[in-house]
């Protein structure tokens, strides 16, 4: 038995088996071979399994992103085809007689250095991809097992850290829990684990190497303790804790359909957030009354290219569809700061959270803004959307959107294309949009708070610093004063206001946040039943 | 030997998956196809080098065909740059 002690992002319990995913960088070492040919034939037969490899992910893709997401995977099927690319290694193999994940190695570095120095962003960009199949190789020449995700059993995700795109590949149902060596508490992970229900645990001093794939382990969220090969009686423990939290989860059950009043007749809206078309099944299964957050940025993760207006509008027409005419919050593009997307060519910032982001990027590159509001505007029709802006510290940027919205729905209007003027509001997620609340309340219909990055701002705590942990006190007063001034300044215009940060799932202040007049609150939907029952026991 | 002239009309240029297309398309004949841009050179068939050639928006590219099947390779390749590229 071994036990590793890790920060909790999310609680619960799971036991199960773990997979390894390491990351894609690796040791490859050079080592002599005798016999030319038949290093060239193993070369041979690896492409083909990595084509095979290839092609699942692309079907795979193709289902559930789509196609025009899942073409990178074409794309890379097509690079390994390449007959220089190949003739290059075998040319090596034969000359240096050296390994062939060595000569895969070296090749894929040249070919990606050609990339890299190309005075094209493009094509810049084009060296990770060439990094990316000789990878593949690598791992398939060196029998590094890549997870294969359509027949493995429900396991535990062991990882250095995780990034969108490597979540984005993998298939929900079958991850029971995650743990990471490194990561913070309000990073990628930690979201989808809150998303999904499942236990989390971040900054576990774990060596991946001396784990292998297929132990059994134990990840105890509420002691934030991973525990691999435990014995019988830590196992029979865990088996009776998951048996008390599906019982509890069972009990919350009994409150779906019910409303979210307090005993003494006030009542708030409790909205989920979502990231992606499918999280919409989880909304349901939990009794949301509406989305409070549909962070579209996810649209533009893990691919490289923009997603055209016509995907765009497919996704949040099929999300207004199946909320039918319950209320659908969509914040627009919030890409940058710990969004990083290959393609908006953002470029190296000194501060990337005070940086270029958000509504910032929307305002200055007016073309990305315009296609992703033609999408929405358009979607609009088919249900109750509401739309959001990211980041704002001014009137002035209120008035620039506006203007805007009124150009694209002129556009709309002369090519006599149908579309609804959705609900438009604010996220105050900065010191100087709270401060101002009282102006920007005459000009929007409603604020949702995005406590996370004002926490960030008004503490001056960098969020993806994990040193900074101990001195981030998310229920700070300067924080708590903040949410009130917004809330009234909102409730004197007529408007309403809501809170879509993490913040707002903290059940110890629920109470606080009724008692302020907040009117919605927007979590993860496995917290919604949670905070129902606080509410009505109030 | 037949040769024609064409200006890049994709916003990126040719990009990854064009370019991919275009080797498969070209690999269908027997004629042997060029490309000439920014006083690069490559053969159609090899998708690393076209990228690397780097053809932007709004640049000339020079496509020459020659062999056995030109006539209708010509027709093909020209039709598949006017529709993708």
């Amino acid at each position: 038995m071994e036990r590793y002690q890790g920060k909790t992002v999310y609680k619960g319990i799971a036991v199960g088996n773990v997979v390894v995913q390491k990351s894609n960088e690796q040791q490859v070492k050079r080592t002599k071979i005798e016999n030319a040919a038949e290093e060239i034939a193993r070369v041979e037969a690896a492409v083909l399994i990595a084509q095979t490899q290839l092609q699942k992910l692309y079907d795979k893709a193709v289902k559930e992103v789509g196609e025009a997401s899942a073409a990178i995977f074409e794309v890379h099927q097509m690079m390994l085809e390449d007959s220089d690319y190949q003739d290059a290694i075998q040319n090596m193999i034969q000359t240096e007689l050296v390994n062939g994940s060595y000569a895969v190695s070296m090749i894929g570095d040249n070919f990606s250095e050609m990339f890299a120095t190309m005075d094209d962003d493009y094509m810049k960009a084009r060296a990770a991809d060439v990094k990316d199949i000789s990878n593949r190789l690598v791992r398939v020449l060196d029998g590094v097992e890549d997870i294969d995700w359509s027949t493995m059993e429900p396991s535990i995700i062991l990882a250095d850290d995780l990034s969108p795109s490597e979540t984005v590949q993998m298939d929900k149902d079958k991850i029971l829990a995650f743990v990471t060596v490194h990561g913070s508490t309000n990073s990628h992970t930690a979201i989808l684990a809150r998303m999904m229900n499942i236990p989390a645990l971040i900054g576990v001093p774990m060596d991946l190497d001396q784990i292998r794939t297929g132990d059994q382990a134990i990840v105890d969220g509420i002691e934030g303790a991973l525990i691999l090969h435990p014995t019988e009686e830590q196992l029979q423990l865990a088996q009776n804790q998951i048996q008390i939290e599906q019982e509890k989860l069972q009990l919350l059950q009994t409150l779906k359909g019910k409303e979210n009043v307090t005993s003494d007749g006030r009542s708030i809206n409790l909205y989920a957030n979502i990231g992606c078309v499918s999280d919409v099944a989880y909304v349901m299964e939990n009794d949301a009354g509406g989305i409070g957050l549909f962070r579209s940025e996810f649209l533009y993760l893990g691919r490289e290219d923009f997603p055209t207006e016509e995907e765009q509008f497919q996704s949040y027409k099929q999300v207004l569809q199946m909320m039918a005419g319950k209320k659908v919050i969509i914040r627009t593009l919030d890409i940058g700061a710990d969004k990083q997307v290959d393609y908006f060519e953002l470029g190296k910032e000194d501060n990337p959270a005070l940086g270029y982001r958000a509504i910032r990027i929307c305002l200055k590159q007016p073309d990305i803004f315009k296609t992703q509001l033609r999408a929405l505007l358009r979607a609009s029709v088919y249900g109750n959307l509401s739309v959001m802006y990211p980041m704002i510290i001014s009137a002035e940027e209120v008035k620039e959107i506006q203007k805007i919205v009124a150009e694209v729905e002129r556009e709309l209007d002369e090519e006599e294309i149908p579309y609804k003027r959705p609900e438009q509001g604010i996220m105050i997620e900065t010191p100087a949009a709270a401060l101002i609340s009282d102006e920007l309340a005459e000009m929007v219909d409603f604020f949702s708070i995005g406590t996370n990055d004002l926490t960030q701002y008004t503490l001056a705590i960098d969020r993806q610093n994990q040193r900074l942990e101990d001195f981030y006190n998310p229920h700070h007063k300067a924080v708590l004063k903040l949410i009130q001034m917004v809330v009234d300044n909102a409730h004197k215009c007529g408007i309403w206001a809501g809170i879509c940060g993490e913040l707002g799932a903290d059940q110890e202040l629920t109470e606080t946040f009724v008692n302020m007049g907040l009117d919605e609150l927007s979590v993860a939907p496995s917290m919604v039943l949670k905070l129902r029952k606080i509410i009505r026991a109030m | 030997m037949k040769k024609f002239d064409y200006v890049i009309k994709d916003e990126i240029g040719i990009h990854a998956r064009p370019a991919g297309l275009l080797v498969k398309e070209a690999k269908k004949y027997e004629s042997k196809i060029t490309m000439e841009a920014n006083g690069k050179k490559a053969e159609a068939t090899k998708l690393m080098l076209i990228m690397a050639m780097g053809i932007k928006c709004g640049q000339t590219v020079t496509v020459q065909v020659e062999g056995a099947d030109e006539e209708i390779a010509y027709e093909n390749i020209k039709k598949f740059f006017e529709d993708n590229i």
